[in-house]
């Protein structure tokens, strides 16, 4: 990967930081292609199962290609008392996929996650990095027509 | 009790995003003050206040800070631990997205106390909507000349519960697998990249300048005889006022479900999260503290209608999927536990499996490496006592009707 130089002042210990290199290249490229983390082992000089050991540790990187919009609607407990269900079938209606798949035209990857911390404002999904809150069925579809 | 605002005393008031609202609330006045006092007063005043670790372990934080401050070290680092995983929390997200400056002050004047030139805050990847609010502050702060040899961080996860394990946590940073260590060594003598670290939740570093500024004395009157000051709850689940709450250690769970929260026909309250205690309604009486029960301050409220087992099994596949997969209590003992709660929920459970989830609590308390693989027992255990009619309603034999 390409390095700065502004970036080559930071701390040794960042230059070398394989979460951080793994989550610049999830950024980038949208995915960890097998191709990527061979390249990312080499430049370190570890084993590629290595690379491919974190890579699949973090729910956030990906090893298979994603959707434009990663829709991650949350399952634990306190949405699940709000009716996330509810929730998690209306969006499997509106794309006609199921948590894990990618719409073939490459809109949107659709997951369930771990508790997001928006208990408060329950059920609640993130897109990408947004948090939308409160949600009903009808939300669902407004957001998903946002999503370009 | 009363609710007492001491760690969110600024939230909602001032503007998270101009430091002089901050300045204009007595702002890094404890800093000053802090740099003032020797380090060891320092330590000293944090120790008399009787302040806890606010993440739900409850280690003493003034402690923590004096074995970081004695270890050998050329480099040392203070680690603000927000990466706030917990189901059913976001008390620390209100934090963050409400006051960050009371917390870049409290990680100042952690690193004096424990002379540590560097501070991290470890932010979980579900929060990275908070990561320029963070950074604007921290700059700010660097602005008006308050974190003079002194560099903050922000290092964000990839999605981990498991992270919020100070161990784990130090693994990610470091770019690994978020794994935990093998302890001792603990992080005050062995931390991060090997060197003396000490690691606070946002919470804990809350209270750190008010403490300074209004002197331990003030802190140790509020609490109970091992908790001391104020707690801050996150309230879910079947309430009508969801929310985060401070109140008094020692306060009433009834306090805060009932009056604060408006929860109606309880049937029970998950205190703690996913490895908390499940509360049946006729302990709602019991005060909340590190004596008692607290843990992160999770308040999960399920009412009449829920099924207990059904609330089990769904905390116990979090805790499989979570754990990390370093050691075989845990992760072999969590996804046991799933599949027989799984069972039991379909009323299809077998007599001796009651059996089996409470041979495999002991042996996942006495032999996980983590505090994840050592509570993950508990909802199981705590709903085998108050809810035992529940399991055995759903036992195959029983089912069809047949002696059991």
């Amino acid at each position: 990967m390409n390095k700065s130089p502004e970036k080559i002042s930071t701390y040794s210990e960042d230059e070398r930081n394989l979460l951080l290199m793994l989550k610049e290249a999830q950024d980038r490229f949208g995915y960890l292609s097998q191709e990527l983390m061979a390249e990312v082992a080499e430049s370190l000089g570890i084993s590629t199962s290595e690379v491919y050991g974190v890579a699949t540790f973090y729910s956030f990187l990906s090893t298979k290609p994603q959707g434009k919009h990663v829709i991650r609607i949350c399952k634990s407990l306190p949405c699940f008392l709000n009716n996330s269900q509810l929730i998690i079938n209306s969006v499997e209606q509106e794309l006609g996929i199921r948590p894990g798949e990618t719409t073939a035209d490459g809109r949107f990857s659709f997951e369930l996650t771990n508790c997001i911390g928006a208990c408060d404002k329950a059920p609640a999904m993130m897109i990408n990095n947004e948090v939308h809150v409160n949600l009903t069925p009808e939300k669902i579809s407004q957001i998903l027509k946002a999503c370009k | 009790m009363p609710e007492k605002k001491v760690v969110l005393r600024n939230c909602e008031v001032i503007d998270p995003r101009n430091i002089t609202t901050y300045l204009a609330r007595d702002g890094f006045k404890a800093l000053a003050k802090a740099y003032d006092m020797a380090q060891d007063e320092v330590i000293e005043e944090i120790k008399a206040s009787g302040l806890r670790g606010r993440g739900g372990a409850g280690f003493p934080c003034g402690l923590k800070w004096e074995l970081a401050r004695k270890s050998q070290g050329d480099e040392k680092y203070v680690i603000c631990n927000a990466d706030e995983g917990e189901v059913g929390t976001f008390k620390d997200r209100y934090i963050l997205e409400n006051d960050p400056f009371t917390l870049i002050e409290a990680i100042a004047i952690a690193g004096y106390a424990i002379g540590a030139k560097r501070g991290y805050v470890y932010l979980r990847a579900e929060y990275h909507y908070l990561l320029d609010l963070l950074i604007n502050a921290v700059s700010q702060a660097k602005e008006q000349g308050f974190l003079k040899d002194y560099d903050i961080t922000i290092r964000e996860g990839a999605g981990a519960y498991v992270c919020g394990e100070e161990s784990a946590l130090m693994e990610s940073i470091e770019g690994e697998r978020g794994e935990v260590r093998y302890k001792p060594p603990f992080p005050p003598t062995e931390g991060l990249w090997g060197k003396p670290t000490i690691i606070n939740n946002v919470e804990t570093l809350m209270n750190i300048p008010q403490i300074i500024l209004n002197g331990a004395n003030w802190f140790s009157q509020m609490g109970t005889e091992r908790s001391k000051g104020t707690k801050v709850f996150s309230v879910s689940g079947d309430v009508k006022k969801p929310g985060v709450y401070e109140l008094v250690m020692g306060s009433q769970l009834r306090e805060l479900v009932e009056n604060l929260a408006m929860a109606e026909k309880v049937k029970v309250v998950q205190v703690g999260g996913a490895t908390g205690r499940i509360i049946p309604y006729e302990m709602i009486d019991t005060p909340l503290s590190f004596e008692t029960i607290l843990g992160a301050g999770a308040i999960t409220v399920l009412n009449e209608s829920r099924d207990i087992i059904d609330a089990v099994h769904k905390t116990m596949e979090f805790l499989a999927e979570e754990s990390c997969g370093k050691c075989a209590p845990c992760r072999e003992g969590t996804e046991v536990m799933v599949e027989i709660l799984g069972r039991f929920s379909k009323g299809e459970g077998e007599k001796r499996d009651i059996t089996v989830l409470e041979q495999l609590s002991q042996a996942m308390m006495l032999s996980s490496m983590c505090g994840l693989g050592q509570a993950a027992p508990i909802p199981v255990i705590d709903s085998l006592q108050y809810f035992r009619g529940d399991y055995e309603n759903r036992i195959r034999e029983k089912q069809g009707g047949a002696v059991a």
